[in-house]
């Protein structure tokens, strides 16, 4: 299976009194809180984290896209990646993703993901997600109502982008453009793999089976929570007769990795509770603004099973408010509940081997780093992970082929970035 | 209060509900926010003293999903004036408040001989940096009722599913409601009517809830100074945003003096 090291990229430095005093995390979280001198900071710790997770082995290193957030720093997922292009040498760089609606035109997103497929020579997995109605609707002011279908047909935009061949005209619902004709083109033919972020929504599992594309869950809330998601997804794949293969599938997971359980609560105590207490405090005015959930959705929220089996921690048919008024903010709950998966090498290795095997899904997003973790914490864990975690559940689904996998350029064909860091010095000895 | 006529119309393609009860001229009523979930008390006083019709908004309750073809403003108010028509409203009197007065207010700016007298009731359509109107889709739920109604149990009684009302397409309904007036106005509510309120002839009526939560009072003025016939306002003590559900005999009594 594949193990792939995520980033949110969370501002660390939330004050301990941040639920009390204010509002939101999201949308209209004040600027006051922001130090720019200590992001600076952030951002490289984060970068070099990346890149760290790169060097220990991992299958991709993600970055995603959120906007006017305090747990989010990128609203620019593509800026970190091209960056992660010039840094990494084979890992493949999942942008999870690019919210389509939010540019304009689209073909802005075919560029810059070329671009970036390009620059690693053909290591780009292309996550679209729909977005956030706090990140599209809100920080962005995108129309509730229109933004589904603004999404599909940005799709299709930018995969005409990507494919064809001669120059075209668009003649769009939302936009129109006359002379479509992208440069660069990216290297992965016809594209790089396409991988789609969303909820439980039974439309978007029938077109990912439509247009083959990988199905992510990235709930915040573990795999208890995602495990009647998930059966959904797979029972809407039988019902369209496709295969079981667990790579058509990504799931996001918490882990804290120590030498004994104990360690670890004690360890990842405080950058859980700083992540579920503060990172998630959205206020609840930001709660989905209507026409943002289809009303299929809404009608499964309000109405199925699948919903009650999820439980409490489900988000199906659920506004941002209810989603995150009954979670769990103690290390405890966090746990019982599935939100972090902590252990030692071994019961971590255990507990996600049957939670992939259980959710059927090749691809875990590991968030290793969250809320306010620091640098030398996330470098033991990532370490801790990849020495003697990843070598446990490696061999999981190896009869299945994973052909949602980057193809890049041959090795000998790649370029190698011009190290310069000598230069300097020799000049300075002359 | 007794239940009006029911007829339909098509609308682009989706059968649109028009209501109908007494008798006299013709008066239209374009809803506020939320739509028209319910016949209320304020169109029977209206229905006393003359024929109110009430044709439904697209994606409004009794709209169909009408909202979801309509992409940009030309299509919304182009749907409005062909739901004027259909509902036999052409150079009747016509009333619209809150989403409805906005649309109100175009067909009687662009087609002048469609509205013989307008009354609009808190419209949007205006957007003031220094003065802006609430955001009715920010709100935390519990906080809707207040922020529409100054007696938020008003706005309650709306929307509270009848006896008998399916439990799962009911809150669709009033969430689609809800939708349709952001597709048509999101995010600010600015439609760019100010640049259209000088070719409104017609005289008009502004009626304001004293207590509206939603539309700051200085936008009567906005309207009042812009709008090219003779117009008056008239604030309503005890009435909020939807004026005609808090306060439905006053500002029923002021429309029909306006239009007599």
């Amino acid at each position: 299976m594949k193990l792939m090291w995520f980033h949110l990229m969370p501002y660390t430095e939330l004050p301990d009194d941040f639920r009390e005093k204010h509002p939101s995390v999201w949308v209209d979280i004040h600027s006051s809180l922001f130090d720019p001198k200590r992001a600076h900071r952030m951002y490289n710790d984060f970068m070099d984290e990346l890149e760290y997770a790169a060097e220990c082995g991992f299958d991709a290193i993600c970055v995603n896209e959120h906007h006017s957030n305090g747990y989010g720093l990128m609203p620019s997922p593509n800026l970190i990646a091209a960056a992660l292009a010039r840094r990494t040498r084979e890992t493949p760089i999942c942008v999870m993703g690019n919210s389509l609606a939010l540019y304009n035109p689209p073909t802005r997103v075919a560029e810059e993901f070329a671009m970036i497929d390009v620059i690693s020579g053909g290591r780009l997995i292309a996550g679209f997600p729909v977005g956030t109605p706090m990140d599209t609707c809100y920080a962005y002011g995108q129309n509730p109502s229109m933004l589904r279908e603004r999404y599909l047909e940005a799709h299709d935009l930018v995969i005409r982008a990507w494919t064809e061949t001669e120059t075209f005209a668009f003649n769009g619902r939302f936009n129109q453009q006359r002379y479509v004709n992208i440069w660069p083109r990216p290297v992965q033919k016809p594209h790089p793999p396409v991988w789609i972020p969303g909820g439980g929504s039974v439309e978007t599992w029938r077109w990912c089976a439509e247009m083959d594309y990988v199905y992510c869950y990235l709930s915040y809330y573990g795999y208890k929570a995602g495990k009647a998601i998930m059966d959904g997804f797979w029972a809407e794949m039988d019902r369209l007769g496709k295969d079981r293969n667990p790579y058509r599938a990504g799931f996001l997971q918490f882990v804290g990795v120590a030498e004994t359980r104990a360690q670890a609560m004690e360890l990842y105590r405080e950058p859980a509770e700083y992540f579920y207490g503060r990172c998630l405090h959205v206020d609840g005015r930001w709660a989905t603004p209507p026409g943002y959930m289809t009303e299929a959705t809404q009608r499964a929220g309000l109405s199925s099973q699948v919903a009650r089996a999820a439980g409490a921690d489900s988000t199906l048919g659920k506004g941002t408010q209810e989603r995150f008024a009954g979670t769990a903010k103690d290390m405890q709950g966090i746990v019982e509940r599935g939100y972090v998966v902590v252990g030692s090498p071994d019961e971590v290795a255990e507990q996600l081997r049957e939670v992939a095997k259980s959710l059927n899904v090749g691809h875990f997003m590991l968030l290793l780093q969250f809320g306010n973790m620091g640098k030398e914490l996330t470098r033991y864990n990532t370490r801790l992970f990849a020495e003697k975690v990843m070598p446990q559940l490696r061999d999981l689904f190896s009869d299945w082929e994973d052909r949602w996998w980057p193809k890049p350029m041959g090795r000998a064909e790649r370029a190698l970035p011009a190290d310069f860091v000598a230069a300097p010095q020799a000049l300075a000895a002359e | 209060m007794s239940e009006p006529e029911v007829f339909f119309v098509e609308l682009n393609g989706v059968p649109t509900r028009v209501w109908r009860k007494g008798s006299g001229p013709r008066i239209g009523f374009l809803a506020g926010f939320g739509g028209l979930p319910r016949w209320i008390p304020f169109l029977d006083r209206l229905a006393e003293r003359r024929t109110v019709v009430v044709p439904s908004l697209p994606g409004f309750p009794g709209g169909g999903r009408g909202h979801a073809q309509l992409d940009d403003h030309l299509d919304w108010v182009l749907a409005a004036r062909r739901l004027v028509g259909l509902a036999g409203l052409d150079g009747a009197d016509l009333v619209g408040s809150s989403v409805g007065g906005a649309l109100a207010a175009e067909v009687a700016a662009i087609w002048p001989e469609t509205v013989r007298r307008l009354a609009l009731i808190a419209p949007f359509g205006l957007f003031d940096e220094a003065e802006p109107p609430a955001d009715p889709w920010a709100q935390r739920a519990d906080a809707v009722p207040a922020l529409l109604c100054a007696d938020p149990e008003n706005w309650r009684r709306l929307k509270a599913p009848p006896e008998g009302a399916d439990a799962i397409e009911w809150p669709i309904e009033q969430t689609r409601a809800s939708e349709a007036a952001a597709r048509f106005l999101w995010p600010l509510g600015n439609t760019r009517l100010a640049k259209r309120l000088p070719l409104i002839q017609a005289p008009t009526l502004l009626l304001w809830g004293e207590q509206d939560r939603v539309m700051p009072r200085s936008y009567a003025a906005r309207f009042a100074r812009a709008i090219a016939g003779p117009s008056e306002t008239r604030l309503v003590p005890g009435a909020g945003h939807l004026a005609e559900l808090d306060r439905p005999d006053e500002v029923a009594a002021a429309i029909l003096a306006w239009t007599a």
